[in-house]
Order: C-alpha cells, then structure tokens, then sequence
C-alpha cells in the first residue's frame, strides 16, 4: 500500500487535535499539471512532426496499455499471466474482421473488439481459475495457443498467413495516421485513468487487501472471485484494445506475431522494470523498454537477452523497479491516503 | 489401423511428456514454485547433445553422461544462486525470475545456434522399428525412449518414498519450518531437487531432441505439454502424471490423424476438458505432494 | 488410549555413565541470556533471561501472550533475537540456523504437533532421525515408550487422534537424540486424562540424561513434571523457584499479573 492507514483501534492521547488524512500532495498536484501538459503537447504532435514519429509513438502507447493491464492484473489482482496475447491477437483480429469483412467503421470497431474480447475472458475466467500461481499463468499459455491455433484454421481472416486491413484504403495516408494516432494516445489516457479510478474505488480496495492477504480478505467478506475476475475480464478487454491499436498502425495481422508470447514477455519486462503495482511503474517502464528497444535494435536477439537479465536482476534486487527508487517521495496517481498532523 | 498407430504412437510420446512434467512436479511439490524456465531447460541439454555430437561424434545416449551431471550441476547452481533470493521474494518473484531465465536462455540458444532445427541423430537405430501387424510397427527408438520415461518416473518414485532424502523432501513439502526444525537445511534440500529436476529434464530433452526436431523456441511447447500432463494426470502424482502424459499423447495423436494441423490443439482441448469437469486431475493424490 | 505410555520401566543404560560421574558442569546448558525477541515493532521477549542446567527439567509457564512460545522459537532458532545471546553447553548459538541447532542437540516438539500429514507415522519418526545424531532414541525405543505409536506406524500421521499425534511428535523429536528437548504446549487441545499419559513418558526420557524444557498452560501438569518453574509475564520473568517450594498463591498472582 502506498499511503498509511491509521492502526485500528488506536486511541488518541487527550488533547490533541485529530490528524489529517488525506490523498495525494504537492506531488501529485504538481505531477497533474505536468501530466496534463504532456497529453497536451502529444495531442498536438500530428501538426508539427512526421509520419514516422507518429507511428513509433503509437507503438509506445501500446506498450503503456499493455503494461498497465498487465500490472493490474499481476501488481493488484495477484495473477501472472502470460497468455494475454490470445486478448491482443483477438483485439487485432476483431478489428479486421469487424471493419473488413463486416463493414464497420473501423475507429467504432475498435472499442467493439474490445468487448468481444470481455466477452471472451468471462468464460474462460472460470478455466483458468481453477489454477493458481504458476500453473495459472501457464494455463492463460495454453488458452492462447489454443485461440491461435483456431484462428489458424479460420479462412474468413486468411488462416496461417493473415490478413490485411483495408478498411482505411479510402483515407489518405496522412489522415489516417493522424486519427490513429489520436486514437491511441485518447485510448492509452483512457486505460490509465480508468486503472486510477478503479484502484480508488472499493474494488481498488478489495483487490489491495486480496493482494496483502487473500485468505483474510476472504474471511473479511471479499468476495475474492468476483474482484480478480473483474480484472481479467477489464484486462483482456484493454489487451484487446492495445492489440487493435497495433493492427491499425500496422495495417497487418498475421497469428504467428500477434499470438506471439514475446508480448507476455514484453508486458513482464515492461512492468518489472518500471515498479510493479503502482500506476506510474508501468509508464515509466514503457518508455525506458521503448527507449531500449530503439537504441538495443541493432543486437538482434542480444536485445532480449539483456532486458531478460535487467528484468532477472531488478527482481531480485530492487523489486519495487525504477518507480520504486522515488521512494513513495514522488506520487503522480494518489491511490493511498496519507496521515498528517493537521494543518 | 491408423487410429491404433496414432495410439501406440501417443502411448510412447506420453512416457516423454511424463519425464519432462516430473521435474516441474518434483520442483514444485518441494517448494511450491513453477520453473517456467523448465521447457527451454530441456532445449538447452538437447543443444548439449548436439555439441557433443558434432565437435567430438558422440551419440545422444553416450552424451546423456556428460548432459545429465552438467545439467544436475547448473540446477544446483541455479538455485543457490538465482531462486533462492526469489523464494524469498514472495509469490510473483520466483514466476518472473524463471520466466525471465527462460527468455534469455531461448535468445541465447538463437544466437548461438540460429533459429534453424535441429534433430540428434542416434543412427541406425533411429529408424529400425518391429513390425507387429500390416501397417502397425512400433519404432525401436520411441519404444526405448518411452521405456526411459517410465524408469525415470519409477526411478523417482523409489527415491522419493524410500530414501532419507527422499522423505525429507516430502516432509519439507508438507511443512518447510517443521522439516527444518527435524534437522533439514532446507536450502540445501531444494538445490538437490533442482538438480535432480534438471537432471531428469537432461534426459527427456535429449531424447525429444532425437524424436522429432527442435529449435529454440521449443522450450515454450515442452514446458506446455509438461503442464498439461501435470494437470491432466492429477497435481501430486508421479504415476498421475504419467497417466497424464499418456492421455495427451494419444489426444495428439489422434488428432494429427484426423488432420495434422490438429494435433496439438486435440492436446490442448483434452486438457480443457479436463479442467472444466475434473479440476484435480484423472489420478488425484490425497495430500498434494 | 491407555496404553499410549508404557508404564514398564526401560533401563537406561545409554547415559548412565553421564549421570553417574556426578560431574556438575559449572556452565548451564541452555543459557538465555537478556534477549529482546518477536514479531515486528513490539517485543514478545524483553531481557529475559533462562538458564537450565543438565539434566534439569524446567517448566516455563504464563498467560497466553506471556512470551512462552517465542522462547522456544528462539532456542530453537527458528526466531532471531534482536538482542541478548543464545549459549548452548558454552557455545554461542544465536546465529545458528534451526536445523543447524538440531545438530548439536537441540530438538523442537513445536505447539499443534505439526506432524508431516502425508508421511506414515514411522517415516515421520524417521524424518525426525535426520540429522543423524547417536544416541538412545531409534524406531524401538519410541515404539517401547509409545507402544500405541507402534501400532500406528504405517498409518499416514493424518489419520490419527491428537493423543496419538502429540505422542508421535514428541517420538519424533527424541529421534533427533536431543540433549535438550523443548516441549511447546502439550497439552494443546488434549483431555487431562491423554495429557497425564503423556506425561507418564517424561520421566523415561529425563532418566536418559536429557534435559527438558517444557512450556505449559496446565499449570499443575507443569510443576508436577519440572524440577524448576519460571513464570512469564509480557515477555519477562516475574517468579522463578523449585517447583517443589512455590507458593500457588504467589504463582497465581504472578501468573495473572497481579501486585500483592
């Protein structure tokens, strides 16, 4: 937990004032005026820079989805999943079916895709929870092979080989990369803020104490079941919007990539660098994988090697990631409260 | 015939799915964690093998000795030095350092060896088979390799249930701060598990690795199938899980009958089913071990 | 049930020799020596002090939250002291580990039994043989102490009464051939008349040379059984003295912290 509770049942010394307890700070309020500055600046970017850097950008807004779904399922619902690639794969393919073959606007298919990939992850929710720790995050392995394989054999979206985007065919270039772009960034604010509010709410709450002590949360009338599958069920909706956010950058999806496991395995890196369970670790985790990712291009397969071993080493020795080294001192999303004296 | 071969075939690949799995059960019964690391494990002793084969012309069954004690040995060290810091991690440490090991060790089998596959030849052997009927023959090589499967599991079954060490390692299973309170320096307890598991996947590696090819991404679907045999068997279980491995087999190689693209998704869908009306597996253990 | 001590004395031999030189080290055994121990910010031990000499049995009693079992946790070394020392026969202990600790004879019988659940009643009386250590204690001598345990042996220790569980645990621990044996809570859970059969069996294992500690809320059962009694309150000593010579009065009051 990031902010302090008062200990139950404490008694207060005769005259003295109550102290203060309250969320967030000067950070916070300092943080949400550079934040708010920030999407301002990228909401403007189209007019003033290139195809390419939107593009890349794109892909960076992807990692930031990514990684907060991927916290908020590890960091505050507990589970390790490394099967979140059948919800990308499903996302992205959702797209091409819903605006190619089915005639959707593809900007309205988007969201749609997401919810169709909700609607998935309930059911399958009831498999995968009949495991727990290790072998739950192989069995969300195996639903996503299975996702993949079936999708294989699906003619209608080019089986093995894929199939292409074209719903866009009619857009110049220019215009679409732009929308896309303004598509992502609102889609990757809107993951985040919705990650924010949902820790502040009692589900954030329920989940912090299923997180701390699952057995107690229990047995304090948690209903432990329903809050972790809220999380999937969000989690793969929001992987499923990441991944439409990638087949419309890309304007490709082939199920070799896009069901690849190199995505759990840039979701974990992503998470475990930047600070599991915070909301800024995630973000500061995408950009430095992003970062890396660029200057690392040239190893080839080195490049996995050496985020592995970060990932392998920040683990074990400073297991809070690099949003962890602040300390607490610096809080740009306040989910916990603070107690002060008064004043 | 060709469902029956498909059978027999599945029967014998189930003994390998099974030696693969008892490493990951033997690991996670002592100290409930899953080596996600446990497939590219296997993998990397298969690529041992393939080195031995080409730099000094040994065959896959001479080089088990030199690949068994290397892989026992770096077990041991993996545990001293990596996941014992990550037991004490809580419960997402140990599943994040393994999954991370297994990313850098399937990159650095890429770029060592290339994404080209690669089979181990054990010679003429490999394709001499006894014919039992008119189109049912039963391949020397998978029938010897099945029957290592089972020996191993026996193996381990004996070493579990009869030995010092052996009932330690259950004893630890049941309760950690009990069983050092008896005398068992747990750490030491888990780096001999390790080794052992690491050991067991040596074999099963270098023999899936003379079955069919491999390439570096492989690890991904041994540790799958190793998983799958685990659950569908029942966790706790070595005979469970071979039980297990034996069900995934013939569920693959039944499939690949009907269609080959569909073998591996009949395994998995096996394993669904099981899931969804047998969670605890066809052999459950009393006291999950 | 009645049968779960052999009332039948067994000859020591083993130890005689221990006991016959009469030899009175002057180090005690066990010295406990101003040790804060506990749980996060709040000690359960505050500077205490317990010593036992060879051979001796001593009976640590107290009020739930007395401290008494992280005592134990910390001779045993499953706990670390915040401060103060461990001394084992003149050797400091405190940064052993606990199996280590079992190898140079100190033997845990934890409270709630903690039997292994899925190991057969005779592998968890070998699990407890596992640091090897020579003495009295093998399969035959628990068994002729416990014969019930005997006939248990190839049961899982799951399937048992909490009598017959108590009375496997306690064999288990001797297995280790202990020279100091810690008793956490015997009586937990158990009918006097099981709890007195128990009991039975502790003269059997002292008349061996081993020393016990025995930490009880049965007070009576307590003095009945120790040569010594020390009385916790809040993680410190407030009465300690023969337990042949204790004034129940007093004992009463310092047990429930009352100032007379």
């Amino acid at each position: 937990m990031t902010g302090v509770q008062p200990a139950a049942g404490a008694t207060r010394p005769a005259g003295t004032t109550p102290p203060k307890v309250r969320r967030g700070g000067r950070s916070a309020r300092i943080g949400a005026v550079a934040m708010v500055a920030v999407v301002a600046v990228l909401v403007y970017l189209p007019f003033m820079s290139s195809r390419g850097t939107q593009i890349d950008l794109v892909g960076l807004f992807s990692l930031v989805v990514l990684g907060t779904m991927w916290n908020l399922l590890a960091g505050y619902g507990g589970m390790i999943s490394i099967g979140q690639q059948a919800f990308i794969g499903i996302g992205g393919y959702g797209l091409v079916y819903l605006a190619t073959n089915l005639g959707l606007d593809p900007f309205l298919a988007v969201p749609v895709a997401a919810v169709v990939c909700g609607l998935v992850a309930w059911p399958t929710s009831y498999l995968a929870f009949r495991l727990t720790g290790g072998y739950f995050a192989i069995g969300t392995w195996v639903i996503a092979e299975v996702v993949r394989l079936l999708v294989t054999q699906v003619d209608a979206v080019g089986a093995g080989s894929g199939a292409s985007l074209t719903a866009f065919s009619g857009l110049d270039p220019v215009f679409r990369i732009a929308y896309v772009y303004w598509m992502s960034l609102t889609i990757a604010v809107v993951v985040v803020l919705g990650v924010y509010l949902l820790m502040r709410s009692r589900t954030g709450l329920a989940l912090t104490a299923i997180r701390d002590d699952p057995t107690a949360a229990a047995s304090s009338g948690v209903a432990v079941d329903r809050a972790k599958r809220l999380v999937y069920v969000v989690a793969a909706a929001g992987c499923g919007l990441a991944g439409a956010m990638i087949v419309a950058n890309t304007l490709r999806v082939q199920p070799g990539s896009i069901f690849s496991v190199d995505y759990s395995a840039m979701m974990i890196f992503i998470v475990v660098i930047g600070g599991i369970g915070t909301i800024e670790g995630p973000l500061v985790g995408a950009i430095v994988f992003y970062l890396l990712q660029d200057t690392l291009a040239e190893l080839g397969n080195w490049y996995l090697v050496v985020v592995g071993v970060v990932a392998v080493v920040i683990t074990l020795v400073a297991p809070k990631g690099l949003w962890g080294l602040t300390r607490g001192r610096v809080e740009l999303f306040p989910v916990g409260y603070r107690v002060g004296p008064r004043g | 015939m060709n469902t029956v071969n498909a059978v027999v075939q599945g029967v014998l690949l189930g003994g390998l799915y099974a030696l693969v799995a008892a490493g990951l059960s033997l690991v996670f019964g002592v100290m409930r964690i899953v080596n996600l690391a446990h497939g590219v494990l296997a993998v990397l002793a298969a690529y041992g093998s393939l080195l031995l084969g080409e730099h000094l012309g040994w065959n896959p069954f001479l080089s088990l000795l030199v690949v068994v004690p290397a892989m026992a040995a770096l077990g041991y060290a993996l545990q001293r030095a990596l996941l014992d810091r990550a037991l004490r991690g809580g419960e997402l440490a140990p599943l994040l350092v393994t999954f991370g090991l297994a990313i850098v060790i399937q990159n650095l089998l890429l770029e060592t060896f290339s994404a080209d596959t690669q089979r181990l030849d054990v010679g003429a052997f490999g394709g001499a088979s006894i014919e039992l009927t008119d189109g049912l023959a039963i391949g020397w090589f998978p029938l010897l390799a099945a029957a290592a499967g089972v020996l191993v599991i026996a193996g381990l079954g004996q070493f579990l249930a009869r030995t010092r060490t052996g009932r330690a390692m259950r004893a630890t299973s049941d309760d950690q701060e009990a069983a050092q309170l008896m005398g068992i320096d747990n750490r030491r307890l888990y780096a001999v598990a390790t080794a052992i598991a690491l050991g067991t996947v040596a074999i099963a590696g270098v023999f899936l690795g003379s079955r069919s090819t491999f390439d570096p991404s492989a690890g991904a679907t041994t540790l799958i199938f190793a998983f799958e045999a685990v659950v569908i068997g029942g966790l706790g279980s070595l005979w469970g899980t071979l039980l297990g491995g034996v069900v995934l087999g013939v569920a693959q190689g039944l499939g690949a009958a009907i269609d080959p693209a569909y073998g591996v998704l009949a395994g998995h869908l096996v394993f669904l089913a099981v899931l969804a009306v047998r969670p605890r597996g066809l052999l459950p253990s009393a006291v999950t071990a | 049930m009645s049968e779960l001590t052999n009332e039948h004395s067994r000859s020591a031999n083993a130890t005689d020799e221990r006991q016959r030189g009469g030899h009175v080290s002057s180090a005690p055994l066990l010295h406990v020596d101003d040790v804060d121990a506990g749980y996060g910010d709040v000690p359960a031990l505050r500077g205490l002090t317990v010593t036992v000499a060879e051979g001796e049995t001593l009976a640590v009693i107290g009020a739930n939250g007395a401290g008494k079992s992280t005592l134990l946790k910390t001779i045993a070394g499953v706990l670390r002291p915040t401060r103060g020392e461990v001394r084992f026969d003149g050797r400091v202990v405190t940064a052993l580990s606990a199996h280590q600790r079992v190898g140079s004879g100190i033997s845990l019988c934890p409270e709630g039994r903690r039997l292994f659940p899925s190991l057969t009643v005779e592998e968890n009386l070998q699990v407890g043989a596992y640091a090897r250590r020579p003495g009295p204690w093998d399969l035959p001598a628990v068994y002729e102490l416990f014969p019930l345990v005997a006939e248990r042996r190839a049961r899982p220790a799951a399937n048992l009464s909490g009598g017959e569980q108590q009375a496997v645990a306690i064999g288990r621990s001797l297995m280790a051939n202990p020279r100091l044996l810690l008793l956490d809570e015997v009586s937990l859970g158990l009918a006097p008349v099981i709890v007195r059969q128990l009991y039975a069996a502790l003269p059997r294992i002292t008349e061996q040379g081993t020393t016990v500690l025995v930490v009880e809320q049965d007070v009576h059962q307590a003095i009945s059984v120790a040569d010594r009694v020390q009385c916790l309150l809040e993680g410190r000593t407030v009465l300690e003295g023969a337990a042949d010579r204790i004034d129940p009065a007093e004992l009463a009051a310092a047990y429930f912290g009352v100032r007379r």
